[in-house]
């Protein structure tokens, strides 16, 4: 089949859905591949670089026209008469917020895979765009602050005097969120996030952050995503974002939940009780902003000297990596779509994936899916502990006394009863298990096995049992000792040549 | 200077020496003096022995005797020349039994010599004749528990018996039944020493020895063949009583102290009890939550497990019996050089019961001549995980369980684990999504860190290299 790669119509829109390498990645599928001519220009991949992997470069016409179409953004309404009847048109659709858009596509017998539509399982992370455009704009946010922020991040000694670390207060630790923890911290920044989810503590750890949690109870996100908050922990939580306002350099607000406008923040009193010089990104500015007089896709400055910067093209900003990552998305999409390698789209409604990315199929609205468990949650309530694992009592200072002293008891009772030679003979065997005991107790772990091979040769001397028995005795006992002193030879020479030929691997 | 003194001194000599060589293997640098002490020590207390033993034999029992020695040491040669180090397990259980059943037969030896020539017999004073009862019947059953529970274990590692652990009703009665059937005996041979109650203690030993091993699970044999070894030295130190000698004492008990502490070092690596593993029983419990979803597991191949490796700056393998049953320790230490040649901190975490056998992986590793340096211990190297950027976990299942650690419900819960979700990326080695010994799912294949590669452990490995 054809995939036909357009270039994108909307103004500012800088990636494009298809990279050379990505191109490869495709026709190895099977397909043949057509980009609009100038379709990668803005993300600096020229027209020759698509042609040297192997993609035929066409009119728009020729791309719009194609079985199988790639966008970025989803076409306008006058746009979606370009394409050709039967075809399936793969591209960010937003279906929850456009629902006139659906519509318009359900009007044509096509099908539509959106790509922001993907169910949050773990199968499905190699086609999340969602996960790979917040994730550049994530790092992106961080920059864009640098870039106005009028300081260093890390702290420095200089002979010129000190320089504190800037601070930087991550609200919301999605995926843009942890994106942005990682920048910030790995430019040197102290880094603070929050979220309404407790369980992401650990994950905004291991990115240098520290978690600034919220003790008011929540309960556990189902879908991965957040959820709208209590009023207890919104009190909470705003207390919080004054505090934190008042001491931070840098603010960075990601919280968005789906298909409702983003949660207010920060206020207008929190904006200005900041330092000058101060930066706040919101990421959230196209949703209506986290933060008290963001505007979406610009940068304004407060009158105590915040900058706020409201951009919502941040993944666009960084276009080359933003179209690879979308073009990979895309790759792994049709691999899925693709079980036979064959250049033919197989579209299976039992898997939750592909269903839950169809919002047309052939002309029928499919949107919204059933929805989809997330691995991540717990499935159930935890099922209550069948066997508390009984918990080991360490044996009792006076019961131990009391098997000591039966232990020795009885020792005693048969050596003072018993002839000659017992006695003798417990004494050797005492002693010995002791020094046996006190030899073997400091043993190297890795000598375990060398350790019992030649513990093994050194039993071998009940042979010597077998050799004082073999003289004086008739035939059965001479056949008997016979097969012993057979058996114990083995273990003799096999125990020490084994034991000498693992010793003599083990080297530094 | 009677031969007999002679004896009796070669014997201290050799007692120490014996001490010596347990005390050198305690460490690398003093491992191959302790052999040599070993070796000295044998060679010491057998010249001894057969100089004591062919003063007044004819001459066709001193044949004999060169004979067995010559055909035995040309056999166990033979054996420990061949063996492959992964069957390392089965060799050393076979060679226990063969202990055990010489013990037997000194201790029917004793019988012959004493027992059954009734009042005639001159060797042993009057007063000391029911001690001597008891010492043949102590031996044997000892020798005879060691013998059929050494054959069942090899029987389990090299496969040729189901390692599924055998579930007779009743079977703790059984065991005591035996112990108090034993008793029994005992007591009855030391009244009036007869064939028929030899014979009779000697087959109650056997099936309690067959029966004991077969009831205990595969994933418990490192315990049980240290147990075995342990079994091994009693045998010996009960016929040094049989026969009054004390160099036979003395080395079963090392040996039988040995044993009993590597059983113990293993059973605290299980979080469980001596007696429990004993009584068998582990990995029949039904694990809780079967039903629970742990989600999907997500595969990677071995080009980007290549690529994982080429960016990590520190690795950590955690190998288990999966290795040693495909024989990947060489492709794995050539990985191991190749990473490290790059600058990568390539170590390995061995967890205690690892394997079929007390430090079975170091002997692999070091057969494939991975530096034992890196080559750590659960203890020293489970706090290093979470600055670790890639753990490679090649056919190890139960012992890297997060559930032992997390869910106090788990079967295995309590048992100290190789922390290995703890880093940022864990590969799985695998052949299948089977469940481990112990029965258990293991929740670590379905974080979110964990990727699988499923295949034969060896080939996965050489595909590695190849994609490096």
């Amino acid at each position: 089949m054809l995939i036909g790669v357009t270039r994108e119509t909307q103004p500012g829109e800088t990636r494009v859905a298809a990279t050379p390498t990505t191109v490869g990645q495709l026709i190895g599928l099977g397909y043949e591949v057509l980009i609009e001519s100038g379709a990668g220009e803005a993300s600096t991949f020229t027209d020759e670089s698509y042609a040297a992997a192997g993609a035929r470069v066409g009119s728009a016409d020729e791309a719009w026209g194609a079985e199988v179409v790639f966008r970025v953004n989803a076409p306008s309404i006058d746009e979606i008469g370009r394409l050709a009847d039967g075809a399936t048109l793969v591209c960010l659709v937003s279906p929850g917020l456009n629902p006139e858009l659906v519509d318009a596509l359900a009007q044509r017998p096509i099908t539509v895979l959106a790509m922001d539509a993907v169910p949050r399982i773990s199968r499905a992370q190699s086609l999340d765009v969602l996960s790979s455009m917040a994730n550049i704009a994530g790092y992106r946010a961080v920059i864009e602050a640098a870039h106005v922020f009028g300081r260093f991040f890390t702290g420095q000694v200089t002979a010129a005097g000190k320089v504190p670390p800037a601070k930087v207060l991550v609200a919301g630790a999605g995926v843009a969120g942890l994106a942005a923890i990682g920048a910030a911290s790995s430019l040197g920044a102290i880094v603070r996030a929050t979220d309404p989810r407790p369980e992401v503590a650990d994950q905004v750890k291991s990115l240098g952050g520290e978690f600034l949690a919220v003790d008011v109870e929540v309960e556990e996100s189902t879908d991965g995503y957040a959820k709208a908050t209590s009023e207890d922990y919104d009190r909470r939580a705003a207390e919080i974002y004054s505090e934190q306002a008042a001491d931070v350099d840098i603010v960075i607000t990601t919280a968005l939940i789906p298909g409702r406008p983003a949660p207010k923040l920060l206020t207008a009193a929190d904006v200005a009780s900041m330092k000058a010089g101060s930066v706040v990104v919101d990421m959230a500015a196209a949703q209506g902003g986290n933060v008290a007089g963001s505007v979406a896709g610009e940068v304004v400055h407060t009158d105590n000297g915040v900058t706020i910067i409201g951009y919502t093209d941040l993944a666009g900003r960084l276009p080359a990596q933003a179209s690879q990552l979308y073009g990979t998305n895309l790759v792994n999409l049709m691999k899925l779509l693709t079980p036979n390698k064959d250049g033919q789209v197989v579209l299976d409604f039992d898997d939750v994936v592909q269903r839950g990315v169809t919002v047309v199929r052939n002309g029928e609205k499919t949107w919204p899916p059933p929805p989809v468990q997330v691995s991540a949650a717990p499935a159930a309530a935890p099922a209550p502990p069948k066997e508390p694992a009984p918990a080991k009592q360490p044996m009792s200072v006076a019961r131990r006394f009391t098997l000591i002293g039966i232990g020795v008891a009885v020792l005693f009772l048969i050596n003072a009863y018993a002839p000659q030679p017992l006695p003798e003979h417990f004494t050797v065997l005492t002693l010995a298990i002791v020094i046996g005991y006190y030899v073997i107790g400091k043993v190297h772990h890795a000598l375990h096995t060398p350790l019992m091979s030649i513990t093994n040769a050194v039993s071998g001397i009940i042979v010597v049992g077998a050799l004082l028995q073999i003289g004086p005795g008739d035939t059965v006992i001479r056949v008997l000792s016979f097969v012993a002193i057979l058996l114990a030879s083995i273990n003799i020479f096999g125990g020490f040549a084994v034991t000498r030929r693992m010793l003599s691997m083990f080297n530094k | 200077m009677s031969a007999q003194s002679i004896a009796d001194a070669a014997y201290i000599v050799a007692a120490i020496l014996f001490i010596l060589a347990l005390a050198g293997l305690s460490r690398h640098e003093t491992s191959r003096q302790g052999i040599v002490y070993g070796i000295v020590g044998m060679a010491i207390a057998l010249a001894a022995t057969i100089n004591l033993a062919v003063r007044h034999v004819p001459g066709v029992a001193v044949v004999l005797l060169v004979i067995a020695v010559a055909i035995g040491g040309a056999i166990g040669l033979w054996r420990a020349r061949i063996v492959e180090m992964t069957g390392m397990p089965e060799l050393i259980a076979l060679l226990h039994s063969f202990v055990g059943l010489a013990a037997v037969l000194v201790g029917w030896d004793g019988y012959y010599s004493v027992e059954s020539k009734g009042s005639g017999q001159h060797e042993i004073a009057h007063n000391l004749l029911r001690i001597h009862h008891a010492e043949v019947f102590i031996g044997v059953f000892i020798g005879a528990v060691t013998f059929t529970g050494s054959i069942v274990a090899f029987g389990k590692l090299s496969a040729r018996l189901n390692s599924a652990p055998l579930m007779l009703p009743g079977k703790n009665l059984l065991n005591v039944g035996s112990l108090v059937a034993f008793v029994g005996l005992t007591i009855g041979f030391v009244v009036s020493p007869k064939l028929g109650l030899l014979i009779a203690v000697t087959a109650v030993a056997l099936a309690l020895g067959w029966h004991l091993v077969a009831s205990i699970g595969g994933g418990d044999m490192p315990v049980v063949v240290s147990m075995l070894n342990s079994y091994s030295g009693w045998a010996a130190a009960a016929s040094g009583f049989l026969l009054n000698n004390n160099l036979l004492i003395v080395t079963g008990a090392l040996v039988g102290s040995s044993g009993a502490y590597l059983s113990y070092i293993m059973c605290k690596a299980m979080n469980r009890s001596f007696i429990s593993v004993i009584a068998g029983g582990f990995g029949i419990v039904a694990s809780s939550g079967d039903d629970t979803d742990y989600g999907d597991h997500r595969e990677i191949n071995a080009e980007d497990t290549a690529d994982l490796l080429r960016e990590a700056s520190s690795v950590i393998i955690t190998p288990g019996y999966g290795m040693a049953v495909a024989q990947a320790q060489y492709p794995v230490a050539d990985l191991t050089r190749k990473l490290r040649e790059r600058g990568v901190k390539v170590r390995f975490g061995i967890h205690p019961v690892a394997g079929r056998l007390p430090g079975h992986m170091n002997v692999l590793l070091a057969e494939a001549k991975v530096p034992y340096d890196i080559v750590l211990e659960m203890d020293e190297i489970n706090d290093d995980f979470p600055d670790t950027s890639v753990v490679l976990v090649i056919g190890a299942n139960d012992t890297v369980n997060p559930a032992a650690a997390e869910d106090p419900g788990s079967p295995i819960a309590g048992m100290p684990v190789l922390h290995v979700w703890e880093s940022e990326h864990v590969v799985v080695f695998k052949r299948s999504m089977a469940a481990g010994y112990a029965g258990v799912q293991n929740p670590l294949f379905f974080r979110e860190n964990t990727q699988m590669l499923f295949g034969d452990a060896k080939d996965r490995v050489e595909d590695i290299l190849r994609a490096l």
